[in-house]
């Protein structure tokens, strides 16, 4: 089963919401979001592989990965743990930055609030993504790519389209 | 400095520029007469907007039109579509993902 995924665009306010239901308890996608084995599984886009190479889901913990490509490319990426509230919210800001986890300026920074909703047996997630300016927004933009990694990844138009 | 279609309508006044130019192409004066800003600002906001590529001028006799550019626009969708399909892709596999847990 797959429902839509419905994208809202507030430019103005350097703003977009990404929201899409799930046909699976709260409990269950909770975890599939923020327990790293789970989130490994699903987080990369075909053939690409999220690797760990550590994780905190704390406040002020962060996780650091690669994006692997088929071609053994990689992109280091960075994202924050700021505020959670077990079962229904938490706010992150996504980096890109090397394999120590030193933060690459270049980059701009995207923030996320990612919160959960219980529907009947299914649950709403609605991710807001927020940057800290027009330029930074223009930026990413500019690039063609999402939270740093697309242009990484280099042929993922190709990968999603086929 | 480089323009662009996110300097186009970060701005209130341009962004209801904008909006009346979609409508219809329309003189400076014609504009201007829309707001309560002095004619200078307006003619600036419109300065920026052709810079960024998101209007056009036209010169009819002595007239100067400004036109709406959509394919600018386009900019923007073209990214997220980008990113839509991203985010589909992982949703899939989060939803197989989520019938095995």
């Amino acid at each position: 089963m797959s429902t839509k995924t419905e994208i809202t665009k507030d430019l103005a306010n350097k703003k977009i919401n990404v929201t899409r239901e799930f046909a699976a308890p709260l409990e269950k996608v909770w975890k599939a979001w923020t327990d790293v084995s789970l989130l490994e599984q699903w987080w990369a886009p075909k053939p690409w592989k999220a690797v760990s190479k550590s994780y905190d889901f704390s406040e002020g913990g962060f996780w650091l990965y690669s994006m692997v490509g088929p071609n053994g490319e990689t992109a280091w990426c960075r994202v924050n743990f700021k505020t959670i509230v077990p079962q229904q919210s938490f706010t992150s800001t996504a980096l890109f930055c090397d394999e120590n986890g030193v933060v690459n300026p270049d980059f701009p920074p995207m923030h996320w609030l990612v919160t959960f909703h219980p529907v009947g047996a299914s649950t709403r997630v609605v991710a807001e993504l927020t940057f800290d300016s027009e330029a930074d927004l223009e930026k990413i933009v500019a690039m063609g790519f999402e939270e740093g990694f697309t242009m990484a990844l280099g042929n993922l138009d190709e990968i999603l389209e086929a | 400095m480089r323009r662009d279609i996110f300097q186009a309508i970060a701005d209130p006044t341009r962004r209801a520029i904008l909006g009346l130019l979609a409508l219809q192409a329309m003189t400076p004066n014609a504009i201007a007469e829309h707001f309560d800003s002095t004619r200078q600002a307006v003619s600036k906001h419109i300065q920026i907007l052709v810079e960024c590529e998101v209007v056009k001028q036209q010169q009819t006799g002595r007239e100067i039109y400004y036109h709406f550019n959509p394919n600018k626009m386009k900019e923007i969708d073209l990214w997220l579509d980008r990113f839509r399909k991203l985010w589909e892709g992982r949703f899939d596999q989060l939803d197989n993902l989520l019938e095995n847990l």
